[in-house]
């Protein structure tokens, strides 16, 4: 359900500035969001001074750079470090992006980085995930077959192939869901762009035998329907995906079997 | 606190089984709006700054009052279900249910009205 306001345990405090690195000349200023459950406190934005002539170009790099020699404490997801794990989704500037394909030099002015919105946080920029991994697993990411398997593989036309390119590169960051308002107000029960952009991979894969089992448990008012195309989910997402796209396409097809 | 696992959650009470229904009615009936509003507008313009006996005279003809009635009509059913999704987005539990039917019966209650006054124009 819809909440304009913080909760009062969510409402943010000025944190610590840390000094200035000597001798830097090229500074780059970070306001990064803190939160820990360890001590009660509430959450506080914290603010890092990097000298950019000794840092690479990603908001992972400054990040990796406070962590190894500013501050140990802060705590974020990271992995491959080229867009490919989809770990370090964060909200960056007010965009949800993964922060080792995004380049300090596309923020103008200071560098706020703070966790993906509205997801309960674990811990700084690590949010909870469970919900939306379930969700993931809701929508049954598999191959689903009936006919006995082929003694050799399941085969599939290079046209049909085709119909996966722009969903199968999905790394599941959930930059796109989180940047979607219909999904900050009923994550509970609306799957949300990620997880129906997964349905979409599936439900048009030709080697898939349970496309009505598919549409079926999209067929529901809040699973696919709170999608209002408001287009939030494709213009965030880091991989240049079109979850939107997706979206009208199931429900497209759910209309065409109907009518 | 209730011992739910993720999955439980997730799923939560299945599907509902319809949806598509109303997303497929309110593309009916947008086109629908569509196609009536411009003659709608034509005929309310062409209404402006007339005396209060010619306003009558028009809308008892046969194209105008036909018009008007299909726009109160689809125009109040189209509302209807688009408040009844916007409902949906922003409030639950039995809150969500009352403004539903509030805005169901509202939407009725002007359709009746609407027409009845139509009625009473052009006939």
């Amino acid at each position: 359900m819809v909440q304009l306001t913080l909760p009062k345990n969510s409402k943010m405090r000025t944190g610590k500035t840390w000094p200035k690195p000597e001798g830097a000349k090229n500074l780059r200023k970070f306001s990064i969001y803190r939160w820990t459950p360890d001590d009660g406190e509430n959450p506080r934005v914290d603010t890092y001074f990097i000298d950019l002539d000794d840092c690479g170009p990603m908001v992972l790099d400054a990040l990796i750079k406070i962590k190894d020699e500013i501050d140990p404490t802060l705590t974020f997801r990271r992995s491959c470090r080229e867009g490919i794990c989809g770990s370090c989704a964060m909200n960056i500037d007010g965009i949800n992006t993964l922060a080792c394909i995004y380049g300090m030099d596309e923020v103008k002015g200071d560098i706020r980085v703070y966790p993906l919105p509205h997801m309960p946080v674990v811990r700084d920029l690590i949010p909870d995930l469970t919900h939306f991994y379930a969700q993931h697993a809701s929508i049954m990411p598999w191959l689903e077959t009936k006919t006995n398997r082929p003694a050799k593989e399941w085969k599939q036309s290079i046209e049909d192939r085709k119909k996966l390119d722009g969903l199968y590169e999905c790394v599941m960051c959930a930059s796109c869901s989180a940047a979607c308002p219909s999904y900050w107000w009923n994550s509970d029960r609306y799957l949300g762009p990620a997880a129906l952009l997964h349905a979409y991979r599936w439900i048009i894969d030709s080697r898939d035998e349970a496309t009505g089992e598919r549409l079926d448990d999209l067929e529901d008012p809040f699973k696919l329907y709170r999608c209002h195309t408001i287009m939030n989910c494709a213009k965030t997402c880091p991989k240049g995906l079109n979850p939107a796209k997706a979206i009208a396409e199931i429900k497209r097809m759910m209309v065409d079997r109907m009518v | 606190m209730r011992f739910l696992t993720d999955r439980k959650r997730a799923e939560g009470r299945g599907a509902a089984g319809s949806g598509t229904a109303h997303h497929w009615h309110m593309q009916i009936s947008a086109f629908g709006l569509a196609l009536v509003v411009p003659a709608f507008l034509y005929v309310f313009g062409s209404s402006l700054g007339k005396t209060h006996a010619e306003v009558l005279d028009i809308f008892s003809r046969p194209f105008p009052a036909v018009v008007t009635a299909l726009v109160l009509v689809v125009g109040m059913i189209h509302f209807r279900k688009g408040a009844q999704t916007m409902i949906e987005d922003y409030s639950d539990g039995i809150t969500r249910k009352v403004l539903i039917m509030s805005v169901a019966a509202f939407s009725y209650a002007l359709i009746a009205t609407g027409l009845f006054a139509l009625a009473k124009i052009a006939l």
